[in-house]
């Protein structure tokens, strides 16, 4: 069974970061989260497991509201 | 002539049971002479248990109503033998497009492939399909239809119930061995035994208009999510027989439902769809709002809830009168079978089994549908929006836009009447699936296989060819016992098998497609239910484990 990865997995950190702030350039609050919208759709079809999909969400959820 | 199914009434006429000193007994009454009611009354009688239908009014559906039959359903009434006109009378689709603001962002193919005798859906006015089953009714004779007949009380004995029915000449009582309770959404049956239907209900309102126009639109269902001519909401159209369309206008939660009703509220809402200048009378108006939810138990005591009556769900995915046809064909042949002391009465326990479990799952699916349809707060807005917006270009998002997920039958995974596969099968026909279709052809004609199944317990047998006398002798035994077996005979394609001395029906399986929907090989043996369910399969037929299925799926083991 899968589990969600949260050791370092991606190979160029601050590139990825760099692009995902890039993203949001020139874009209004709410196209920002419209683009945020599509981009965890994307993301989530592209891990495609249920069970690390909910492990994500749960740990998304308690960095947030911890229960 | 033809007749106009939204003027027929059928005349009240008075029943012997009104001049009889004491309740006169009947095996089963049903109460509510709907679709559901309808069905499961026609597939009692024609199982040779007589029925007593009981309905307070004496017309037929009043509107359209449910309008969209599932290919299940259309399979259901081949077999009680009512299907073909509805078929004929109906508007049949297999595509739906869904559309986001200005532009058609996808399409989709409910029946993508060929070889089943019936199309995902069709379209058909609730009075003709209401009309076509009265119709069949009324030709039974041990099926007997009593209008303005009013069920007002109602209470559980051990025997039975007794029932109070209140007519235009004044009540009378009645007696019943088992009671289905078909009496819709509002159920007063279920009202009277102190029972409620539990679930959520949903504020959006909701506008049917059917018009009756000249369009040159093509029979598929249209969605459209936030379109130009209604913003902010959403619009489904369905084109049905007689140049009528069904066009859905979701309004909202503040939408005052009598003045939505009104001709200068409704006219400019189709004119922005059809254009201002478009042609069209309105034949029927109505605002709705809509629950999903359930009865804990659909078996109270002898009585049996069904359709509406038992759970009740969004319009979106079309399951509410189409999961009812099936509570119907699931609760007929048990019924028969404890009526006639061949099952035990906790037989009856599987109906809320069965169908408790096809219900939470139709109730999942709809409610699913009615969150993505109508968005409760900003962030599910955006997620839909931007779901709706991928799906132009990307498949995956496709399979997350929800506009409905149409009513498909209900998998009986975890039924206690099947039994557990012991040999490896792929597919979809494991124990508790409803039989899959296919072309066949029967003593030299092209047919479907499942015409050739159903009512009775059926044994399928894929043959390579041959048949041998052992396996003959065992299905002629099978045939005699006290819950008669009848033995089919699949031929693969290329070779007609004569028909066995013992009148075993041979089939070939003229396109080869049984096979691979059942995944067969030869020896392959599938124990099939009255009601066209699998329960059982095994790679090899063996007499005595199919004996034990059959016990297991009767509640006689």
């Amino acid at each position: 069974m899968q589990t969600l990865i949260v050791e370092p997995n991606i190979v160029r950190p601050d590139d990825f970061y760099e692009a995902l702030i890039d993203m949001h350039r020139d874009l209004t609050d709410e196209q920002s989260q419209m683009a945020n919208a599509a981009l965890i759709l994307l993301l989530a079809n592209h891990v495609g497991d249920l069970g690390v999909l909910r492990e994500a969400i749960a740990a998304a959820r308690t960095s947030v509201k911890p229960t | 002539m033809t007749t106009d199914y939204q003027k027929v009434e059928f005349p009240y006429v008075r029943s012997q049971d009104q001049d009889a000193r004491e309740p006169v007994d009947h095996p089963v009454v049903v109460v509510g002479a709907g679709p559901i009611g309808l069905t499961a009354a026609i597939d009692l009688a024609q199982q040779g248990v007589p029925v007593v239908v009981l309905d307070d009014d004496n017309k037929l559906s009043s509107g359209s109503r449910a309008i969209c039959f599932a290919k299940r359903t259309l399979e259901i009434w081949d077999r009680l033998g009512c299907g073909e006109r509805m078929v004929q009378k109906g508007v049949s689709w297999n595509v739906g497009k869904v559309y986001f603001r200005d532009e058609l962002v996808y399409s989709f193919n409910l029946l993508p492939e060929s070889g089943y005798r019936r199309p995902a859906f069709i379209n058909l006015q609730q009075y003709y399909c209401e009309g076509y089953l009265c119709e069949h009714a009324q030709a039974l004779a041990n099926l007997e239809l009593r209008w303005k007949s009013k069920v007002v009380g109602v209470e559980g004995q051990g025997d039975g119930v007794a029932l109070r029915v209140e007519t235009p000449e004044g009540p009378y009582r009645l007696h019943a061995d088992y009671v289905i309770a078909c009496d819709g959404a509002r159920s007063p049956i279920r009202g009277m035994i102190g029972q409620e239907s539990i679930g959520r209900s949903f504020r959006d309102r909701f506008l049917i208009a059917d018009v009756k126009m000249q369009a040159g639109f093509p029979p598929e269902r249209w969605f459209w999510f936030d379109p130009p001519f209604h913003r902010n909401q959403s619009v489904l159209l369905h084109r049905q027989p007689d140049d009528v369309w069904r066009i859905d206008f979701q309004l909202g939660a503040d939408a005052d439902p009598e003045e939505e009703k009104k001709p200068e509220r409704v006219i400019p809402r189709i004119q922005a769809l059809l254009g201002r200048d478009a042609q069209f009378e309105i034949e029927w108006v109505s605002v709705y709002t809509f629950s999903c939810s359930r009865m804990d138990k659909f078996r109270q005591g002898r009585i049996l809830f069904a359709g509406d009556a038992a759970h009740c769900v969004s319009p979106f995915g079309a399951r509410g009168a189409n999961s009812g046809v099936q509570d119907a064909e699931n609760l007929a042949w048990k019924l028969k079978l404890v009526l006639a002391r061949k099952a035990p009465d906790a037989l009856l326990d599987t109906y809320d089994d069965e169908r408790g479990y096809a219900a939470n799952e139709n109730i999942q699916c709809s409610t699913r549908a009615t969150d993505f349809i109508t968005p409760k707060n900003n962030v599910s807005r955006m997620f839909r929006d931007a779901t709706l917006k991928l799906s132009k270009d990307h498949a995956f998002a496709r399979r997350l836009v929800n506009s409905g997920r149409l009513s498909l039958p209900a998998t009986l995974h975890d039924s206690p009447l099947n039994t557990p596969d012991c040999d490896t099968f792929s597919g979809e026909m494991a124990p508790g699936a409803p039989a899959a279709d296919g072309p066949v052809m029967v003593r030299g004609d092209a047919g479907w296989f499942l015409a050739q199944i159903g009512g009775d317990f059926n044994g399928v047998y894929f043959s390579d060819g041959t048949l041998s006398g052992d396996i003959h002798r065992s299905f002629a035994s099978l045939s005699r016992g006290a819950i008669p077996l009848t033995a089919i005979v699949v031929a693969p394609k290329g070779i007609s098998l004569p028909e066995s001395p013992g009148g075993t029906t041979v089939v070939e399986d003229s396109e080869g497609l049984l096979r691979q929907r059942y995944d067969a090989r030869a020896g392959t043996f599938y124990l099939m239910r009255p009601d066209q369910h699998v329960c059982a399969r095994w790679r090899r037929f063996d007499v005595d484990a199919t004996r034990a299925a059959l016990a297991r799926a009767t509640c006689t083991g």
